[in-house]
């Protein structure tokens, strides 16, 4: 005996057609998944382009940078230093983009003021950090300068009692401009203040400290040499000039200099997820079951007023499984809409966000193609129990509810 | 009432002895041995008062719903022993509806409403997609509605509306058309037209089996039969 049989090509057709018969419902069934949907890939894409752009930052400045300073020779009160011409050793190396020195200066104890009067009833004089660097030091820690400018070689040759101020020094001392040439007091030696620094990258010390000439240091608290070298190399260049510097600071006893460069960069970056990201992930995740509902209840609705066109079907000699499949197709339908718009929307957000914060957007890329999948799979689930009732019908009473 | 022993090539319907009971407290006997032939090419008014079991008649002879017992002969196949599955491609392949509300789908064309019918085929017997439109359109064409192609139902009379239904019932061929009270919604003058369409079609050699409680509609038929509480008189 023969057997129904209905083409695939028909039947998805006619699943198409019950959906677009009332395409303002179809429209408002799809939206509870495109927000589910959005959500979850919005929420992966954001949070991995924040990630990618926190690492990234960090990388650059952390692999451009080498210090070195000599290991502890033993023996005791005999500290051995970088030699004063490290700067320029260095700076010829290729890579290297800036160079310097910086110490700790011995002041014994002696405080900072602005002005040499006694005022008991206000604190004038603060205990400040000095600190010693060569002129090339300030580019090598990417200094941005507020006001004022930098000592040079001259200054240091020369040893001029010149200083430049850290942020956090120039605030407390109540210094805010050079242009009138301000003088501090370091114990009872004056200095000029030549620049107010905004910000340092590297050696964050600096933004407390008063910062004077290495020659300066050499002559007035009898400086022995430089404690260490810093370096800003190119990107890349890390890891060669680290080995270089060795050889260039101390020929004779390379493995005096303890180099100590950028680590290796990490195989994965393992992405920045923080609570409130997994919060999106659960909203999206209610989000898609709420869609899902939706789907199950307009197909049920549809299956009930839609009795009469299945009895009619069946009185044309269609199979309950036809029936049911062209239910099920629609309500997978509906959620493979949501899926693709849903991706789609959750895509564009990564993309405005990442356009936000001036970055390249980062989104796995089986996210935004297993996405549609997911709202797939979401309007199956959702469409199995109407699909049952529909093939469940019996035609008889099918037929008499009426169209 | 005679018990038919044999069936030529000619019978289309060879009911035999069939009772179809519902299972119910009390049970209710809605068709009590009921035999019935019908030829090749025949019209035949089933007439009855609503309550007679004439619905109930048109359900089992359109494979809608099963006999209790008895044997019932649609084409020579013995239909009592088939599948579920069976049963509906023998109802695809060989049998057109028509119904008193018509049952048209409101969102689709006139033309793509009888395109419908040709959807479900069988394993031997198949519409292509390929010319489905033509066919729709003859079968439109054959019932006085070539004009009316690219209408929806709702700007159509109860009678065109009848006559889409009628198109649909015969684009795929069968051999018997059930017509469950199909001028039960309409007019006398369309009536008439429907009844007019229905002798046409008899004489292309359609058998008809039309269910109506109007003995004026009855006429019509080349033979009545009268069914009371299940029974035919």
């Amino acid at each position: 005996m023969s057997r129904p049989r209905v083409s695939w090509r028909d039947l998805a057709d006619e699943s198409v057609a019950g959906l677009f018969a009332r395409p303002a419902r179809a429209l408002l069934t799809v939206l509870g998944t495109v927000l589910g949907i959005a959500a979850l890939v919005g929420t992966l894409g954001i949070s991995r382009t924040q990630s990618n752009q926190i690492v990234g930052r960090f990388d650059a400045l952390a692999a451009t940078e080498v210090t070195a300073k000599t290991r502890d020779t033993g023996v005791a009160g005999q500290a051995s230093r970088v030699p004063w011409n490290a700067e320029a050793r260095v700076r010829r190396l290729n890579g290297v983009l800036a160079a310097g020195t910086i110490s700790p200066v011995n002041v014994s104890g002696a405080l900072t003021k602005t002005v040499p009067v006694n005022d008991p009833s206000n604190v004038t004089e603060f205990d400040l950090p000095v600190r010693a660097v060569s002129p090339g030091l300030f580019r090598a820690v990417r200094t941005r300068l507020r006001s004022g400018r930098v000592f040079d070689a001259g200054h240091s040759d020369r040893a001029d009692r010149v200083a430049v101020l850290g942020p956090g020094a120039a605030d407390r001392l109540g210094i805010s401009r050079v242009d009138n040439l301000p003088g501090i007091f370091v114990g009872d030696r004056v200095y000029q203040v030549m620049g107010i620094i905004d910000d340092v990258a590297r050696r964050p010390e600096l933004l407390d400290a008063v910062i004077i000439p290495e020659g300066t240091a050499r002559a007035l608290y009898r400086l022995k040499g430089p404690e260490r070298l810093q370096v800003d190399t190119r990107i890349g260049a890390a890891a060669l000039v680290a080995t270089q510097i060795g050889p260039v600071l101390d020929p004779n006893d390379p493995a005096r200099i303890e180099v100590a460069a950028p680590p290796e960069p990490k195989a994965t970056k393992e992405a920045v997820t923080t609570d409130l990201n997994r919060l999106f992930l659960v909203l999206g995740g209610i989000s898609l079951l709420i869609g899902a509902i939706g789907i199950a209840n307009v197909t049920l609705v549809s299956v009930i007023e839609r009795t009469g066109e299945i009895g009619l079907r069946r009185s044309l000699g269609a199979a309950r499984r036809h029936i049911a499949v062209q239910f099920l197709t629609e309500a997978a339908l509906t959620g493979l809409a949501g899926g693709i718009l849903g991706s789609t929307v959750g895509t564009l957000a990564t993309v405005v966000y990442g356009a936000s914060i001036d970055t390249t957007p980062v989104l796995d890329a089986r996210i935004p193609l297993l996405a549609p999948l997911l709202g797939l799979v979401t309007g199956v689930l959702a469409g199995l129990y109407p699909a049952v009732k529909a093939a469940a019908k019996q035609p008889v009473e099918a037929l008499r509810s009426g169209t | 009432m005679s018990i038919s022993t044999s069936a030529g090539d000619t019978t289309v319907v060879d009911l035999a002895d069939i009772g179809r009971t519902f299972e119910t407290t009390p049970p209710v006997h809605a068709l009590i041995d009921v035999n019935l032939r019908v030829e090749r090419g025949e019209w035949i008014a089933v007439v009855g008062p609503s309550g007679s079991g004439k619905s109930t008649l048109l359900n089992v002879l359109g494979l809608l719903d099963l006999a209790s017992n008895g044997t019932y002969r649609l084409d020579g196949i013995d239909v009592s022993e088939l599948s579920n599955a069976e049963l509906t491609a023998v109802r695809g392949e060989r049998i057109g509806f028509v119904f008193q509300s018509f049952h048209l789908l409101s969102h689709r064309t006139v033309l793509e409403n009888v395109m419908l019918a040709e959807i479900y085929g069988t394993t031997t017997r198949r519409f292509p997609r390929s010319g489905r439109r033509d066919r729709a359109a003859a079968a439109l064409e054959r019932v006085g509605l070539g004009h009316r192609l690219e209408f929806l139902p709702s700007r159509l009379s109860g009678g065109e509306r009848q006559r889409v239904a009628i198109a649909r019932a015969i684009v795929t061929k069968p051999t018997l058309l059930l017509a469950d009270e199909p001028t039960g919604n309409l007019d006398t003058v369309t009536t008439e037209s429907i009844l007019e369409l229905f002798e046409d079609l008899r004489a292309d050699d359609l058998t008809i089996v039309m269910i109506t409680h109007d003995a004026e509609v009855a006429e019509r038929a080349g033979r009545s039969v009268h069914i009371r509480d299940g029974r035919l008189t």
